[in-house]
């Protein structure tokens, strides 16, 4: 039995904007798990990467944005150079990220990490972190 | 004739890694390469700016690029557009700015023009990793500065993420990489192939989730330990400091845990070719490869800063 799923004009915004912000063809991802079965971080996930891919393209706007994947992918580019697509997740991971980031909010405060541990850590480990989880 | 090439260090061979660039200029001088440090160079942002709408975060990587050209004006370097990297990191991201203005003349020019005080980017530098000039200088040259046998020592090559991926900034096969594995072979070393050499560490997750960072650690490891590795090598200071320091929360959850050493590579050429052992910094890596250096007969038994 097929299951109808109506797209609300929210939702078709919401992909329009991930689509426009990470530069990818979002609706043109086939499920085929690829990305997730070499994703590195996929253990430490709530949402798999595909399953990022698929509600994205039905904009479950708030599943994803709320979600720990987000957060946790590494921008490896594993998934980018293995799917048959050639889609970016680590783009489309970004993109997500930056909707929330544009917020004016911050995922992590580099204060709140021990002094000890941040003077044990690499310089490149810091920016990234900057970069990739505040705004 | 020696070789003269624009360098750039980048923050942490300044601060964290300084045994890798102290053992990087080192090996270099002993093939002919001088390393020239780039003149005022800034951090190039670690990480690619990888939405469509953000071209801010790829003046940093330019701005470097464009002291490139200097260096040729300047006379310090004769007709060189090459620009070496030693941090994968900063390799990464400085040549996907490259490519990102190559590729469209119009954000190079945005970018010109909003850093008006500087000259023009011209767009003819071209990013190179150490290992790529090694590699195209022949791994027989490195062969040949080989003073010291280190064919006791197993190594697992690690590559990580930066100078693999994305395909359009590979330095080698993006599935199947041989080239530190090459340039290992050709100093003496045995070497073995870990399955999890191309599995990212985690990254700058560390930060924000240490505990997930080790747990990759703990899969990275115990890969080459598996594989018979004595010690593992890398060219990245981040993967650097997930391998080795993050070892420490690998032993505190599992106690059997065996540690490992996490070399750089220019380390093991420095070993390789017989240089005083101030310039290899052992003593700035978390887990001390001397102990098992020694043991193998490649280091005096009391040795430098101990
Ligand atoms: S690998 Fe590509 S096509 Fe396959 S599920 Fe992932 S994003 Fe979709
Ligand atoms: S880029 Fe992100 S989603 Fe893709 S494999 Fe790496 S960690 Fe997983």
């Amino acid at each position: 039995m097929s299951k109808i799923v109506k797209i609300t004009k929210e939702a078709a915004e919401f992909l329009n904007k991930i689509e426009e912000l990470s530069g990818e063809k979002i609706t043109s991802c086939i499920q085929c798990g690829i990305c997730s079965s070499s994703c590195p971080m996929v253990n430490e996930m709530d949402l798999m990467p595909s399953q990022i891919m698929s509600m994205t393209i039905l904009g479950q706007k708030e599943e994803i944005l709320e979600s720990k994947s987000i957060w946790i992918c590494a921008s490896c580019f594993n998934c980018k150079v293995r799917c048959p697509r050639e889609l970016d997740l680590a783009k489309v991971a970004e993109a997500l990220r930056q909707v929330v980031l544009r917020t004016a909010t911050d995922k992590i405060n580099i204060n709140d990490i021990p002094e000890d541990e941040i003077m044990e850590l690499p310089q490149i480990a810091i920016v990234a972190a900057c970069r990739r989880l505040t705004n | 004739m020696t070789m003269k090439l624009p360098y750039y260090p980048g923050c942490t061979l300044k601060t964290k890694a300084k045994n890798f660039e102290s053992s990087a200029l080192e090996v270099a001088k002993s093939l002919d390469i001088e390393l020239i440090e780039l003149p005022r160079w800034n951090c190039c942002g670690v990480v690619s700016s990888i939405v469509s709408d953000n071209l801010i975060e790829h003046l940093a990587p330019i701005r470097n690029l464009i002291r490139v050209q200097e260096m040729n004006e300047h006379g310090l370097v004769e007709n060189e557009n090459r620009l070496v990297a030693l941090c994968s990191m900063c390799f990464n991201v400085l040549k996907r700015s490259n490519l990102r203005v190559k590729e469209n003349p119009d954000d190079m020019q945005t970018i010109n023009d909003f850093m008006y005080k500087e000259e023009d980017y011209e767009g003819k530098v071209e990013v190179i990793h150490l290992l790529e000039i090694l590699r195209d200088m022949g791994f027989d040259k490195v062969k040949e500065k080989v003073k010291k046998d280190i064919s006791s020592l197993t190594i697992a090559p690690y590559y990580g993420c930066m100078l693999l991926r994305p395909k359009s900034i590979a330095i080698d096969n993006t599935e199947d990489p041989k080239i530190e594995k090459d340039l290992m072979m050709a100093l003496g070393a045995r070497t073995v192939e870990n399955p999890f050499r191309k599995m990212c560490c985690g990254g700058h997750q560390t930060v924000q989730d240490k505990y997930a960072v080790a747990r990759n650690t703990h899969t990275i490891i115990n890969g080459a330990r598996k594989a018979g590795a004595d010690m593992m090598i890398t060219s990245c200071p981040l993967c650097a400091f997930n391998l080795d320091n993050r070892q420490k929360l690998v032993k505190e959850a599992h106690p059997e845990f065996e540690h490992m050493p996490v070399l750089y590579f220019t380390q093991v050429m420095a070993l390789a070719f017989g240089i005083d052992e101030k310039y290899m910094g052992f003593e700035d890596n978390y887990i001390d490869p001397r102990p098992l250096l020694r043991e193998k007969g490649l280091l005096k038994a009391v040795s430098h800063k101990e």
